[in-house]
């Protein structure tokens, strides 16, 4: 069947997490809010985080509204966010962000992230990148909006 | 009735192979039409023969482009029946022509507590700007709900429509779930308390007979590349009488009579509305577009289609335990436009396995975004249907939609 080409978009790993999120919980009084909404489509990301005294993230939650992959990108990020420290986050966003872009070095050491490297067969379906993307842009407005108002 | 394979034959990109050879099936139109060899011939011609700009040169090109550029505007204000040529005002698309009325005549005529209605219906472009000019002349938007079989609730309309109103701006036909408006009643009841009327015909001139002496509206909007025209090029109908009164939005070149270092006087009309050199070779496109849809004749169009939506709504019937297809049941009161939702499975995840098929549909929110919502979903997918597709095409996207939805609960 020619929809056996559509696994390497939708893995397992992808399907499994859109049916059941990781960390779909609302934290109560996070630390961190980020907020994304994708404008054309009509998608949302909603995270939260906690940080410990160390500055490391010790509570995660992410609700969001949207397609597969967006949902999916979303709940396998919480799960390698929890226990990283604040510092380590921008190299994980930008590992991430050359693997979309098609670098296999990348898309190598993010096999050690969790679930995130399944994200990587969305690259030949361009138009959807940005569905996997839009967790990390709230994740990004999070921590920037944190760090601007002087951590 | 409509020879469907001959149509097909003069759109050359509906033989186009996507994906390893899977035939186009373009259920897409309502997002922008394909468009026939007659038109691009028309924009060919233009370009290789007489290019040249209008009404200003004294030589033979700038005669032949002048003269070819009004017998378009004659032929596209002929299309929607206008009485005088000079009522029809080329713009970039429906959304620049409801601005041109925003910016123009909502200036001069909107005052504080006056009325704006639309319906629940409406596009982003006849809402967002009708919110701008309530907020700027302390005017209210009021918004005319729809019945639970999303036909618009003409009972309501009645009790609304009253002598706060000042503009009733209306959709013919919605891009998002297909329902037609019967604008010829609001129109008339509008008029009896004195205001004015707007028809959004994006989705209504390329698919239906439009006469807007019919209607007796004051201004509709449309778009040339939905109904086989190029991008780019697009319409502003306004009744005479109006239009003389109407000021100009924007100024500068073409649009004036007379200029001194410190005043001008406005050129006649259409062109007072026309500042700048204006897209003279998709107006004429335009005008071959409508030549070939008054060939095939809008009443054989709009039955085609009804047909066509006929058969759609039937075979979706077999995915009704699992699909929400919205919009009215009644064909009559309905554009070629099925838009549906899964409630587990993502529009946008349909579309993606739909398009590996070689079946383009819209997904999301299609510039409605109160009225995607007010279905209880944050969007949806929509196949859109014209004049050059068939059964067979129903069919593949029934077929791939049974596909994709085995899929995602495998």
């Amino acid at each position: 069947m020619e929809l056996n080409r559509l696994d390497d978009l939708y893995r397992d790993a992808i399907l499994d997490h859109r049916r059941n999120p990781r960390n779909h919980e609302r934290l109560t009084s996070p630390d961190i809010v980020g907020d994304a909404i994708n404008p054309f489509c009509g998608d949302e990301i909603h995270l939260q985080l906690n940080l410990d005294g160390e500055s490391r993230i010790s509570g995660v939650g992410l609700q969001g509204e949207g397609c597969s992959i967006n949902l999916a990108a979303g709940s396998m990020l919480t799960e390698v966010l929890e226990g990283k420290a604040l510092n380590e986050v921008g190299a994980l966003v930008g590992l991430i962000r050359r693997m979309m872009r098609g670098d296999a070095e990348a898309e190598a050491l993010l096999r050690r992230e969790g679930d995130l490297s399944n994200l990587s067969g969305v690259r030949d379906y361009p138009v959807r990148i940005k569905c996997a993307l839009l967790p990390l842009s709230a994740l990004t407005q999070g921590i920037d909006s944190y760090n601007a108002d002087g951590g | 009735m409509l020879d469907v394979r001959k149509i097909r034959e003069d759109f050359p990109v509906l033989s186009k192979k996507v994906y390893d050879g899977k035939p186009l099936v373009w259920l897409d139109s309502a997002a922008t039409s394909q468009k026939p060899r007659q038109v691009i011939q028309a924009l060919v011609d233009y370009y290789e023969g007489y290019n040249a700009n209008v009404h200003r040169g004294v030589h033979a090109l700038s005669m032949e482009s002048t003269e070819r550029y009004e017998e378009a505007r004659a032929k596209v204000a002929g299309f929607i029946n206008a009485a005088h040529a000079e009522s029809l005002i080329w713009t970039r698309n429906t959304t620049e022509a409801i601005n041109v009325v925003a910016n123009s005549w909502g200036e001069d005529n909107i005052k504080p507590g006056d009325e704006i209605l639309v319906t629940a219906l409406e596009h982003h472009s006849n809402l967002v700007p009708w919110q701008q000019v309530a907020r700027k002349h302390g005017a209210k938007v009021r918004i005319l709900p729809l019945t639970d079989d999303h036909t618009l609730d003409m009972d309501a309309a009645d009790g609304m429509i009253g002598p706060r109103t000042r503009l009733l701006a209306a959709t013919q036909a919605s891009n998002s779930i297909g329902t037609i408006v019967p604008v010829k009643e609001l129109a008339k009841m509008a008029r009896a308390v004195g205001a004015a009327v707007l028809v959004d015909g994006a989705q209504s001139v390329p698919h239906m007979p439009v006469d807007v002496q019919d209607i007796d509206c004051d201004f509709l909007a449309f778009s040339g590349h939905k109904m086989l025209g190029p991008t780019g090029i697009g319409g502003l109908y306004v009744k005479r009488d109006v239009l003389e009164q109407m000021n100009p939005f924007l100024t500068g070149g073409e649009m004036v009579l007379a200029v001194s270092y410190e005043d001008a006087t406005w050129n006649d009309l259409p062109m007072r509305f026309e500042a700048g050199t204006p897209n003279i070779a998709d107006a004429i496109g335009l005008g071959a577009a409508v030549d070939y849809l008054q060939e095939l004749g809008m009443e054989n169009v709009r039955e085609h289609e009804i047909a066509l939506t006929k058969y759609a709504l039937d075979a979706f019937k077999e995915l009704e335990e699992e699909l929400d297809v919205y919009g009215p049941k009644d064909t009559e009161m309905r554009g070629g436009i099925v838009s549906f939702h899964h409630s587990d499975v993502h529009p946008h995840d349909l579309g993606t396995v739909l398009d590996r098929r070689g079946i383009a549909i819209r997904t999301g929110h299609h510039c409605a975004m109160p009225m995607v919502q007010s279905l209880g979903v944050a969007a949806t997918a929509r196949a859109s249907m014209y004049l050059y597709n068939t059964e067979e095409e129903v069919d593949m996207l029934v077929d791939a939609l049974k596909e994709a939805l085995r899929y995602f609960r495998a």
